[in-house]
Formats: C-alpha cells, structure tokens, sequence
C-alpha cells in the first residue's frame, strides 16, 4: 500500500483520490465520475486488493521463527482459535504470520514467545520425553489445558511461565484472527462503507 | 548551523503553530488583508496518501498496530497522521512522580487531524466559577463575551447538536444530530431511570452539505482523516481558505526557537530551525501570534530570555508555564447481556458517540468542586487488535469455546469515559530543564504534575457513575479499579486526555496572568497567544471549540489594532 496507491487505477482509470474526491462532489454535482458513496467504497476495496494481489508473493517464509518453533506456532493458533462451522481457524486468518512479522520486530516479543515456545518444548520433553509438537494428542491437550488458566498455577508454580506465554499468545493470535477478513467475517461485523444516512437502531432488545 | 538566513519579507503576522488556535488565527488574519507567515513544525499532511479512509485492518501488514506492535500506544496506524507519545530527538522530562504524558503532533494542522471532534461550549458559570467556590480565579471575559465567536466558529466548522437548555452545556449554532446506536439507546434507557441526562453529542461533523463541504458519510473513522472533509480540522478546513487569500505563507518543516525583540521593545520576528536542512532561518513580522499547543508555547516563551525579559518574553508575571491542567479522565466499561441478541447492523455512524452525557449534578453539593461530562463507546465497532484483549483476561482457555465467546460477545460492552475540570493547582506547572536539549539545541520542556483530592474524588464519582448507569440497564461492571496508589479510580497520568492548557493565562492583572482578554501579552503588545495557553480554567467541555472561539476573538483584535497602526 501506501506509496504504489497514487499510481493504483482501475480499469475504469479512476484512481482512489478521485474516487474519495468523487464521493466529496456528491450526488448533486454532474459529474462522469459519479457514484453513490456506497459504489465508492466497495471500489476503494477492491483497488486495495487489487494492489495487493499484484505484489510477489508466493508461500510465506518466517522472518523470526526458526521452522520446528514456526510449525509449533501454526499448530497453537489453530488450538487457539480452531476452524468450526461458522469460519476457518487462526492458521487460514494469517495470525501467524501477523505474530511473526511483529516478533521479527520487537525484542520483548522475541523473547516472550520465542522463549515462550522453548519453555513449552522443554516442559514436554520432561513430562513426555518429546518435544510438544512429538506428544500424542491428549498430551498435548493435557499441556494446553495446563497453561491455558491462570488458576493452575496456584497448584503448580513452574507454570507460571507458560501460563504467561500462552496468555500473550492468545490475545496475538485472538488480534491476528479478528483483524482478518475471516474474523471479521465471522463477527458479522457491517459496516466499513458509505451511507447516504446513519439508519440508527433497528430495534433494541428488551 | 553557519549563518542565519533571514527572510527579506516582512510579514504582517507570523503565526506558530498550526492547529485548532493557528489555522483559525491564519484564516482570520489573512481573510482580514494582512499576510502571514505560518510556521509548522511538521511537515504538510496528504490526504490522498495519509487518510486510511475504508482500509481494513487487513489491508496493512501490521493490522493498524504498526511495527512492532509499537504504534498501538499512539493510538494505532489507522489513525491520522497523529503524533506520538514520544518523539525521536524531541524529548521532555518529568521530575520523579510526575509522569506527564505529552502528546505532540507535527504536521500541518496538529491534533486536529485526529481528535475527538467533541465541540462543547462553556457555560456561563464556567467563567466565574470562583465567584461560586471560591476556587481558583476567574476568567477577565464572561460567557457572553465568547458567544457570538461561538456562534461564528461552529457556523464555518459545522457541529451536529440538539436544543436541550441545560445551564451546564449552553445550546449552540447546530446541524442536526445523527440518530442514536443502539448501544447509547441502553445507556439512555438507563440514564432516564437514574434521571441522568443522555443527550445528542456536539461534534464537528457535518450531517448536511456545508460551506462546500459534503455531509458525512458515516463510516465512523474520522480519526483517520476524513477523504471528504466532512468533520472538522484545520489542515482540511481553516489552511485552505487562508492559502486561497494569496497572503499566507505555510512553512512546514519549521521548529521555533525563539521570538527576538527589537530595540523598540516589541517583538521583531521569530527564529527557527528548518528541520529539512539544520539550518537556522528568521522571519520577520509586525506580531507574533504563538499557537504551538499550551505547553510548547509556554517552552517557546521561557526559552526567548533578553536583557528585557531575563526569565522569559511575557514572563513578568512568572506565570508563563504555570496553572497547567490537563482533564481529570477515568474509564469503565460494562457487558450488556441484551445486546447478544441485536441482529447483525451496521453500527458505525460518524466518527464518535452519538449520545453523551453532560455535566447534570451542577445544582447539588458533591464532595469535589467542579464537573464532569461522560463519553460513550463502545458496540459493534469495526473490529481491530485489541478487541478481545479483556474478554481473553476473563475466560482464559482456547479453542472452540473461546471462539464461540468471542462471537457472543462481540458488540455487547460499552464503555464510559469521564472527562472532568482539574483545578489549577501550585504542584503542577512547566518549565525549563536546566539540561536537556533536543536535537535542535532548544532547551527542553521539564514537567510538574499532581492530581489534587478534588480530581480523585471526581475521578471515585465517576467510577460509581459507570457502575449505578451499568447496573440500571441490567448490565455487569467490568471494570476494577484500585482506591490507592499513585492512579486511584482509575484516574489517568496528567497529560494522557490530551486537554493540558493554561500556561499563558489571561487575566486583568498583569501580574498575576500573561495575556489580557484578548489573548495579548501584558508585556509585549505585539505578541498573542492563541491556543491552550490563555485558557484560565479547564471546564469539562474539551478546550478545542474554545481555543478557536478565543483565536478568533483575538484575531479580529489584533486586525483591528493593525488597521489602526498600532502593531
């Protein structure tokens, strides 16, 4: 985004400042670019897609995760957030690519969650003599169920890290899912285009 | 930094700063005939490229939370070109226990770029709250001084409000109110219950066409920055038509230092710092007019020292700095059980509430001086980082469980934010480091700040407001807060609601205030200042709309003493 914007048109040859100045001239003025508002978001959406599908791109190389500690985030975001009938998981959303682009970015996050993932590794590989992603499923889910809740570590102190971890990558992967198109989807949140009028409430509840 | 280069112009007026107080004192001056030389320490602002008008949150590959998760503590990078918290090479210091938050937008038009819009006028009583409490001092003009200027300002800018006659929060110029989201027809059900005022909010957005300006389009972004113009701010809505005169002349990119005096003991011009070339410049002018935010101008004032004036330019009061308030600002929210079962709708409106709830406890005796108004949020908002942050701290677990809460959940809490008067208090004030220096070599603003048990009273007020208004609609009070320690109900460090005024306080008294009524130097007849600095009390009501009405009043003064030769 950003800097190709200006030179993004679509084959109408509009281009989006035209089209926000178009939506600023309204229905009144005469002019051929005219459209409803509504028109001209969704336009602005697609151009932004479009923009987006032209640059490279191609299967998604971790610029932080080492590829074991990668694989173990794509498997924690889909236990975080799983596909279900309404929409797909965190791993289709693109939460962990989100969480690693920010990782790569920010020293606290790399030591937090990439030894966050260490931390879960060794807890396994002393509980179950394999690293997490190696455990059969119900230990897995027995790990998961260990650090998923603050509570168990008043049984349990050498938790406390895990509990921590998981915490942070729970509310990352809950920002990575919800900020995507899938998520979005998924609240039913409407909204995000231009209207003629604000139609208010359509009736509240008792 | 070899030699200066000085501008052969002379300007009638030269303006610092570029916000709410100076892009009205540039469009009043220059629409007036005299030209002005406006000086902006960022850089200009491009709507094509900078407004994220309809982006989602996927559209950016940070997700609106910046590099490294980073931009988040400045509001996120959907918002305008906004500022920050912090500024590269630009600091200010805190003596220990202060914790004064400072945000400062560099570009053309300031803060008006993202901020709230809220548009509320004084009321009467606020300019002689003293003569009621005995607290502090009142304003050297009354209500009806700053009216028509009111009526003028919210005429240019447009402001959505409702007739209500409430003595708290006067009644202004109004376009009319977008209708209510259903999350605010809950809270006013409430309110009507505990016999609360819950009224239209007064926001400068336009809900019809005006001044060439199109209507809003209610997509509820307009901290973005609006594509349409169709909410207020002065990059979008007072520089153009200035720039249109042929008499202004906008120089972003420059950092004031300092305001020279010539012989005569008026001020000759203002030198500055070209941040494009480390080069230092000087502009020539009849007046100066500071409008760099209250703080800044108050570090602009204290650091212009002459053998005139050894402790500052207008500084002879030693209030310059001084009486510094920001708003007192504390926060709830509550979960609403019956909003789970509102059908999918789209909730966005304009940018902002459409309900608010203004000052109404003005007839009764409280235990803590002065008001509060409260700011309603909350509901099917887009969704972006963070949603769910308080939703994970209370559930906990994953999985298909948590997913299904996060889908239950979503658009069923609301949030309250008191926004209240901090009475002026001797604790609390700027001034110089005597160390530090940012990259331009200017001396350093150092802060002073105590909240008093008049604000954390209120601030305890309005915790138990949130909670009674919550529990009345049938709703769970989410929000806990501590009753001690350094931030007690919730209340937030000074600075952090971004209302810090005061620092160049106008008065009658020479000295005991900076400027006189009209915004003019005691000290100095050619030197005005027109932003948060003049303003002698904080009322509830958010400075903006009265920091234009002020800047106006004063403009015309000023165009009038240089019709007359006075400058």
């Amino acid at each position: 985004m950003g800097d190709s914007k200006s030179a993004a048109k679509t084959s109408r040859g509009i281009s989006r400042r035209d089209m926000l100045r178009n939506i600023a001239v309204g229905a009144t003025a005469g002019s051929v670019l005219q459209m409803i508002p509504a028109k001209a978001a969704e336009l602005a959406h697609e151009m932004i897609q479009k923009e987006k599908a032209a640059s490279p791109t191609g299967k998604y190389a971790p610029k932080f995760f080492r590829a074991h500690q990668y694989q173990t985030l794509l498997f924690l975001c889909d236990a975080i957030l799983p596909k279900d009938a309404i929409s797909g998981g965190a791993v289709e959303a693109g939460a962990p690519e989100f969480i690693d682009l920010l990782t790569s970015e920010n020293e606290e996050y790399q030591s937090s969650l990439g030894g966050g993932l260490m931390w879960l590794d060794n807890f396994c590989s002393d509980r179950y003599d394999h690293p997490f992603l190696e455990c059969a499923r119900e230990q897995q889910k027995e790990v998961l169920d260990l650090i998923a809740y603050r509570k168990n570590a008043d049984n349990d102190a050498t938790l406390r890290q895990g509990i921590a971890f998981f915490a942070k990558l729970r509310l990352m992967t809950c920002d990575g899912f919800y900020t995507s198109k899938i998520g979005i989807e998924d609240l039913r949140y409407i909204g995000n285009t231009a209207l003629a009028a604000f139609p208010g409430c359509p009736a509240l509840p008792e | 930094m070899t030699q200066v280069i000085r501008s052969p112009k002379m300007y009638d007026v030269c303006v610092i700063g570029s916000g709410a107080g100076g892009g009205m004192a540039a469009k009043v001056l220059t629409e007036g005939g005299l030209t002005v030389a406006l000086l902006e320490a960022g850089g200009p602002v491009n709507p094509d490229k900078d407004y994220k008008m309809f982006l989602w949150p996927y559209d950016l590959a940070h997700r609106g939370v910046g590099v490294g998760g980073r931009a988040a503590e400045n509001f996120g990078e959907f918002l305008a070109p906004n500022g920050a918290w912090k500024i590269e090479g630009e600091p200010y210091t805190s003596v220990p226990g202060a914790n004064f938050q400072w945000f400062r937008s560099r570009i053309v038009g300031g803060r008006t770029n993202h901020w709230g819009r809220i548009a509320l006028r004084y009321s009467p009583i606020d300019f002689k709250s003293r003569t009621r409490d005995g607290i502090a001092e009142n304003w050297p003009i009354s209500y009806e001084d700053i009216a028509p200027y009111y009526d003028k300002v919210e005429s240019y800018i447009g402001v959505f409000g409702s007739k209500e006659n409430l003595p708290s929060a006067p009644d202004g110029v109004f376009l009319p109110p977008p209708k209510p989201r259903c999350t605010e027809l809950v809270v006013k059900k409430a309110c009507d219950k505990l016999n609360i005022p819950c009224i239209p909010a007064r926001l400068a957005i336009l809900t019809k066409p005006l001044n060439g300006r199109p209507s809003c389009h209610y997509c509820g972004q307009c901290d973005r920055g609006c594509g349409t113009a169709s909410n207020f701010s002065s990059s979008q809505v007072l520089i153009p038509p200035a720039l249109e005169t042929g008499r202004l002349t906008l120089i972003p990119h420059a950092m004031a230092r300092e305001i020279s005096m010539g012989a005569n003991g008026k001020a000759s011009g203002v030198s500055y710092i070209d941040k494009t070339t480390l080069t230092e410049k000087r502009i020539s002018a009849r007046a100066v007019v500071l409008a760099a935010s209250a703080c800044e101008s108050a570090r602009l004032l204290l650091n212009s020292k002459s053998r005139l004036f050894p402790d500052g330019l207008a500084n002879s009061s030693g209030q310059v700095g001084r009486n510094l308030t920001d708003s007192v600002g504390s926060d709830g929210e509550g979960y609403f059980p019956q909003m789970e079962k509102m059908p999918p709708h789209n909730h966005d409106g304009t940018g902002g509430m459409h309900l608010y709830i203004p000052w109404w406890k003005y007839a009764r005796q409280n235990d803590f001086p002065r008001g509060y108004h409260i700011e309603l949020g909350g509901g099917r908002e887009m969704p972006g980082a963070g949603l769910f942050d308080d939703l994970c701290e209370e559930f906990e677990g994953y999985g298909a469980g948590l997913k299904a809460t996060c889908r239950e959940r979503y658009g069923t809490t609301i949030s309250f934010s008191g926004r209240g008067e901090m009475v002026p208090n001797p604790d609390t004030f700027c001034e110089i480091d005597p160390e530090v220096v940012d990259q331009f070599g200017i001396p350093v603003l150092r802060f002073h700040f105590k909240w008093s048990d008049y604000e954390l009273r209120q601030a305890k007020d309005m915790q138990e407001t949130f909670r009674a208004i919550v529990e009345a609609a049938g709703g769970r009070y989410l929000t806990r807060t501590q009753t001690d320690g350094p931030y007690p109900f919730g209340i937030q460090p000074g600075g952090k609601i971004i209302h810090e005024v005061g620092t160049a306080r106008m008065g009658t008294d020479p000295k005991t205030s900076v400027v006189n009524g009209y915004c003019q130097s005691h000290d100095v007849k050619n030197v005005f200042v027109m932003d948060g600095g003049p303003l002698v009390t904080n009322p509830d009501k958010n400075p903006t709309l009265t920091i234009m009405a002020l800047s106006w009043r004063a403009s015309e003064y000023l165009l009038d003493a240089a019709k007359k030769g006075d400058l």
